[in-house]
Parts: C-alpha cells; sequence; structure tokens
C-alpha cells in the first residue's frame, strides 16, 4: 500500500505529553477553576450557571460519543437516558431520604449517582439488545421512537411514579442539598475591594461537580478508546462484516457501546435535576437529541476535544449572547435576544447540512475519522491506484520469467 | 366500547391511514432509489399544509382576485372542485419543486458519503425548514379556512361517514393507482426501477440517474404536499411542528409495508391508521403514539423487510 502516510497508529505513542502541551493544561485548568470564580465575584451569576450548564453538555456529548463517535451507531433518542438518569435518580433519592431521614439528605446525590447510572445502563442494554441486527438508518430511527416512547410515558404518568408533565419534585418535596454545600456557602466568602464580594453558590457547585465528572470521562474514555474494547469498535464502524469475520463479538460490542454511552447519559442526568432542582419531561424533547448529535457531529465525530468545542459552540454561545443581552451588558433588546435565540435552531439546522457536505470530519476530528469520512480523498486513491499498477506490474514480469 | 365506536374508529383510521399512505410512499420512493430516509420528508408535509392555506387564502381574498372570482370560487360545486383542483396542484407542484431543491442541495453532494452522512444532512433540512416557518410564518398554528363544506354522507347508529373523509380515501387510491401505472408502465417508471436496482449498473445502460433521482424527490414530496392540504382541511389548522409525528408514522407505515415497496407503503398507511385509531379508542389518547412508535419498533426488530418487501440480505 502506499506507505506510512497510510498507516493509521494508535495515538498511545504520543500520549506523553510535552513541555508545550503541560503548559497549554495548566492554563487550561486555571481558566477553568478561575474564571467562574471571578464571574461569580463580580456578581455575574448567570455566567456561572452557562458553564455548569456546557460542563454537562460536554459529559452528554462525551457519552454519545462513545456511542455514535466510537461505534458508528447513530443514536438519535440518547436524551432517553438523561431522562432515565434523572428521573430515576431524583426517585431514588427520595426513596432514600424517607428510609435514612433528614440526616441523610447531604449524601443523597451522591448515593443515587451509581444508581442512576445502573438505571440509564440497563436501559441502553434493553434498548440495545432488540436492534443489535438492524443497520444504521433503520437504528437511528428505532432510537428515535425509543426517545420519544420514553418521553411520553413520563409525560402520563407511568405508575404514578413521574407526575406527568408537572415534574419531579412533587409541590411540598424538594432535592436535598449535597455534603459540602452549605458549609462552603458559609465558609468560602471573602472580597477584593469594593466590587469583588466572592461567596460560594448553587450554581459554582455544580459547575465543580460537572466539572470534575467530565474530566473522569475524559479520562476513562481515552483509556476505551485505546482499549480492546475500543478498538473492536472502530473496526465494527469501519466495517462491521469484517469485524465479525476476524473474529469480534458484534453483539458484546454493540451492547458495551449502548450502555456505556447510556451511564453518562445517566450521571448527567441526574447531574442536571439536581442543579435546576427539578425535572419534567419538557427538557426531553427529541430535539435535545438532536442538540446533542449536533454536539457531536459539529465537533468532530470520535473526538474529545471536538466535543468540548461542540458544547461551547452549540450550548455555550447562544446562552451567552442571550445572558448578555438579559443582564444589560450587551445591547439588545428583549425581542432581539429571543430572535437570537429562535434563529440558533434555523442555524444548527444549516451547519449540519454544511458540515456534511464541505466538513463531516467536524471542527477538531479525531484523525482516524477524518480518513474514514474523506474515503474518496484524491490523496489516497492515488496511491492506492499506483500501489495497484505496481502490483499489477510485477505480477506481469513474473510471468514473464516463468 | 360498543360496537359503534369500534365502526366509527374504524372509519376515522381508515381516513388517517390514507394520509399515511400519501406520504409513506414518498419515503418509500426516495428510499428505494436512493437508500435513505429523506428524514425531511416530514417538512415536505408541513410545507403542503402551508402552500394549500396561502393558495386558498390569495384566491378566496376579494380584494386579490376580485370579487367575480371569488363568488365563482365558493358560489357553486364546480367552483369548489376548480378551486381546491387549483389549490392541490399547486400545494403538489411547489412542494415538488422544493423537495427537488432540497436534493440538489442537502444530498446531492453526499451521494457517495458515508450512510449516516445523508441522515444527519436530511435531519438538518428538517429542523431548517421547521425554525424557517416557526421565524418568517408563525409560531403559532393557522386556522384553515373551511371553505368547503363538509357534509355528512353516511350515517347509521353512531356512525358517521363525511365527504372530506370519502375525498381523501378515493383522492389516496386514484394517486396510488396513477403512480402504480407510471412506475410499472412507463419508460420513465422502468427507468426509476432499474436505478431502484442497481444504480451505477443502470448509469452504464443510459439511464440519467440525475433524472430519476429528481423524479423521484419531486413525486414524493408533492404527495406528501397533498397530504398536507388533506390534513390541514381535516384537522383545521397547520403549524410549523405539524410534520413531526405525521412523518415518523408515515416512516413506520412504510417500513411496516416494506421499505422500497409503493403498495405495500399503502397498505402499512392503512394499516398503521387503523392500529392507531383502535388504540385511542381502547387504550387512551396520550398512548395512541406510544403505540405506533412501538408498532415501528416491533415491525424492525421481527420483520425488517415489512409484509411486503423482500429482505435485504447485506453484501460484503
Amino acid at each position: 500500500m502506499g506507505g506510512s502516510k497510510m498507516d493509521i497508529r494508535t495515538k498511545v505513542s504520543s500520549r506523553k505529553a510535552t513541555t508545550k502541551q503541560k503548559i497549554i493544561y495548566a492554563l487550561i485548568a486555571l481558566f477553568v477553576v478561575l474564571v467562574p470564580v471571578i464571574f461569580q465575584g463580580i456578581g455575574q451569576l448567570f455566567l456561572v450557571r452557562i458553564m455548569g450548564v456546557v460542563g454537562l453538555y460536554v459529559m452528554l456529548a462525551l457519552g454519545l460519543n462513545i456511542v455514535v463517535g466510537f461505534a458508528g451507531l447513530l443514536d438519535l433518542g440518547y436524551i432517553a437516558f438523561y431522562a432515565m438518569g434523572a428521573y430515576v435518580g431524583v426517585i431514588v433519592g427520595d426513596i432514600m431520604l424517607k428510609a435514612f431521614g433528614a440526616s441523610f439528605g447531604p449524601w443523597v446525590y451522591f448515593a443515587s449517582l451509581p444508581v442512576a447510572a445502573l438505571a440509564a445502563a440497563a436501559t441502553g442494554i434493553a434498548l440495545g439488545t432488540p436492534v443489535l441486527r438492524l443497520r444504521g438508518d433503520y437504528l437511528a430511527i428505532v432510537t428515535l421512537g425509543f426517545g420519544e416512547i420514553v418521553r411520553i410515558l413520563i409525560t402520563n404518568d407511568v405508575f404514578g411514579l413521574t407526575n406527568g408533565p408537572a415534574g419531579l419534585p412533587r409541590s411540598g418535596q424538594n432535592i436535598p442539598e449535597p455534603f459540602g454545600l452549605l458549609w462552603l456557602r458559609e465558609h468560602a466568602v471573602f472580597s477584593i475591594g469594593d466590587n469583588f464580594n466572592f461567596q460560594f453558590s448553587n450554581n459554582l457547585y455544580w459547575y465543580f461537580i460537572a466539572v470534575l465528572l467530565c474530566l473522569l470521562t475524559i479520562f476513562i474514555v481515552r483509556r476505551l478508546d485505546d482499549s480492546r474494547l475500543g478498538r473492536s469498535w472502530t473496526a465494527m464502524r469501519e466495517d462491521e462484516v469484517a469485524a465479525a469475520s476476524v473474529g469480534i463479538n458484534i453483539t458484546t460490542a454493540k451492547l458495551w457501546a449502548f450502555s456505556l454511552g447510556a451511564v453518562w447519559g445517566g450521571v448527567a442526568g441526574l447531574t442536571f435535576a439536581n442543579f435546576q432542582q427539578f425535572v419534567s419531561p419538557e427538557s426531553f424533547t427529541f430535539m435535545e437529541s438532536v442538540f446533542v448529535v449536533c454536539i457531536v457531529v459539529l465537533g468532530g465525530m470520535g473526538s474529545i476535544p471536538g466535543a468540548i468545542i461542540g458544547a461551547i459552540a452549540i450550548q455555550g454561545i447562544p446562552e451567552l449572547i442571550r445572558g448578555l443581552a438579559q443582564s444589560g451588558i450587551l445591547p439588545l433588546d428583549p425581542g432581539q435576544a429571543s430572535l437570537m435565540s429562535n434563529y440558533r435552531y434555523l442555524v444548527f439546522g444549516l451547519v449540519m447540512v454544511i458540515m456534511m457536505a464541505v466538513r463531516p470530519q467536524g471542527i477538531w476530528p479525531s484523525a482516524r475519522r477524518a480518513m474514514e469520512l474523506h474515503p474518496d480523498d484524491e490523496k489516497i486513491q492515488n496511491e492506492e491506484s499506483q500501489s495497484l499498477w505496481e502490483a499489477e506490474h510485477k505480477t506481469e514480469t513474473a510471468d514473464h520469467d516463468l | 366500547m360498543s360496537g359503534d365506536v369500534i365502526v366509527q374508529q374504524l372509519v376515522n383510521g381508515i381516513t388517517l391511514g390514507g394520509l399515511y399512505a400519501l406520504i409513506a410512499l414518498g419515503y418509500t420512493l426516495v428510499y428505494g432509489i436512493m437508500l435513505m430516509i429523506n428524514f425531511a420528508h416530514s417538512e415536505m408535509f408541513m410545507a403542503g399544509g402551508y402552500v394549500g392555506l396561502f393558495v386558498l387564502k390569495a384566491l378566496t381574498n376579494e380584494a386579490w382576485v376580485g370579487a367575480g372570482t371569488v363568488g365563482f370560487f365558493t358560489g357553486g360545486v364546480f367552483g369548489l372542485i376548480v378551486l381546491f383542483l387549483i389549490v392541490f396542484l399547486s400545494a403538489a407542484i411547489l412542494v415538488g419543486i422544493l423537495g427537488v431543491v432540497i436534493e440538489r442541495f442537502a444530498y446531492r453532494p453526499l451521494r457517495h458519503a458515508p450512510r449516516l452522512a445523508p441522515l444527519i444532512s436530511a435531519i438538518g433540512v428538517s429542523i431548517f425548514l421547521q425554525n424557517a416557518v416557526l421565524l418568517w410564518v408563525d409560531s403559532k398554528a393557522l386556522p384553515f379556512p373551511a371553505v368547503m363544506p363538509v357534509v355528512t354522507v353516511f350515517k347509521a347508529g353512531g356512525v358517521t361517514v363525511n365527504s372530506l373523509q370519502i375525498l381523501i380515501l378515493v383522492t389516496t387510491l386514484l394517486l396510488l393507482a396513477f403512480l402504480d401505472t407510471f412506475v410499472s408502465k412507463t419508460r420513465i417508471g422502468k427507468a426509476m426501477r432499474a436505478t431502484s436496482q442497481d444504480r451505477d449498473a443502470a448509469g452504464l445502460m443510459g439511464i440519467d440517474i440525475n433524472q430519476v433521482i429528481g423524479l423521484a424527490f419531486f413525486i414524493g414530496p408533492a404527495l406528501g404536499g397533498i397530504a398536507g392540504v388533506f390534513h390541514g382541511m381535516y384537522y383545521g389548522s397547520v403549524k410549523f411542528d405539524m410534520g413531526f409525528l405525521p412523518g415518523m408514522k408515515s416512516f413506520t407505515a412504510a417500513v411496516i409495508g416494506g421499505i422500497g415497496n409503493l403498495r405495500g407503503a399503502m397498505l402499512g398507511g392503512f394499516v398503521l391508521g387503523i392500529l392507531e385509531s383502535l388504540a385511542a379508542g381502547f387504550l387512551s389518547a396520550g398512548y395512541k403514539d406510544v403505540v405506533a412508535f412501538a408498532i415501528l419498533i416491533l415491525v424492525l426488530i421481527f420483520r425488517p423487510g415489512g409484509l411486503l418487501g423482500e429482505s435485504v440480505v447485506e453484501k460484503v
């Protein structure tokens, strides 16, 4: 074949950070920690909130990335796992609170987190098992239908658990504050000068939880990508039949993809419910699923930095503009501001179409995925035909010799 | 549930099924030739509703076309027939053109791309069109003027059948018969069948592939547009998001019948319409969408080839 340029090695060898990379990482870390603290200090609370929401979407995108980016299964009902995590977590948390008393309150979130994750994973397997044989586009439609079923069931107050369109917690109940928030709010208070008065807040707490969860996710997802399972996903994504014929168990690989992807959906869902202190079926529409798909596609399928950039671009920037307009920093009247937030879906639709035509690999693609999505790349094609030509001529001369 | 109610639900189901069948034909035509799910097809249906509404409003607006013309259109049966022929034709033609334009810009560049690329592009088109209507037309439901009087044609016990229901059913059956003949008897129909069997080979035999695909993207959306006008007349309003659910259900119908198979799409439409109406009667109306989606999932899992389709074996 066309020599070393065609060789796509795993990225393990390049995983040792250079000094330059270390500095960049340190700067990013500083930014991630300091910026929200500054925003909180100068009283721009909505900015902290937006950063928290973006963090949740990064997590969702990284989770969906496992399913869509790594395993190549287009899931249009991903938000169902988000909903499962949120609802199961809140309901289980409520049961825990009743069983162990109010003193258990601070631990409810952390105790219900694994339950939510497991419930989402179980849902992922429940969805994954029957749809294993389906091809890409059929799979997308089935997952879409599944997501809609989950949402309709929640809206219809299935088994009397979900409280219908009114959402959870029911009136008179509330989601308890997590461990440490009260202490931080009372003790993490300081001022610099007159205009910088920092007090730890609810938003800041959930922002940092989201960041920690994102870091954990990135760590695990990177490991997964290089694992045996990750490589079998790649093989499956590129050619299912070929992968199966070299001994990859397609069933197991797909179920792992669905359940692992679902876990992050569930964790993000419960965190979202706690962050909002409220959960209702409105948050789990088909458009939300499309939203997350859009983040993954725009950022670059299979790429971790891509998912982060996608979340910032798609969730962060429109929210930021709206928030700035609402707080009067940007000179936009409310009509213009709401118009902008309406236009964003229009722009997303256009972006999806244009990206697919112009740059299907996304803003920051994974190297391998970029090559897959440009199979007709002229350079590669030329190399291939060149080597084919050489091979043919070699056999010809060999024939002459005989 | 009494017998009357069941029969009434059957009647409603057949009407609904006719609409689903009309939309499903568009999915199945495009899938048969391009092997892609035209996710934006539900927006063709929506666009049809809007085009129908605006043409109808324009033609019954005395300031625009003059009192005499309006009098002719709304005065007698003949005028009404002409009026609605114009409404349906303009909806079909304009939406058909929209379909061709979308194919040209959103799908044609992706013809050799991996399978998920056109699907994502189609979702993008769908979101774009919905929000274009939301922003540039209206975000609220627009009432569809009841220009055509709806008369009860048949009444027995608690069961009534009205003229609109019969019109929908008859039109659907006529359009299917027309399309079926077109595809099986004409030269272009033969070209379409050849293209759906093997696109590259058909191209080598001198068939203009772009023309065939363009035609599929004209006929499908045109039928969807007609269904959109009927939907507006039947339910009395049009809205920017009216396409999503009927679109998904019609796709289900196409899958039930065997996607790629025209008669299958028709059969699937009626089956789904009837099942859904019965479910709304037996269970609660809130669960009727769950029934449709559950049928979709079950059919795809247990009989992905559909009732009339052949099962497609993945070739290496």
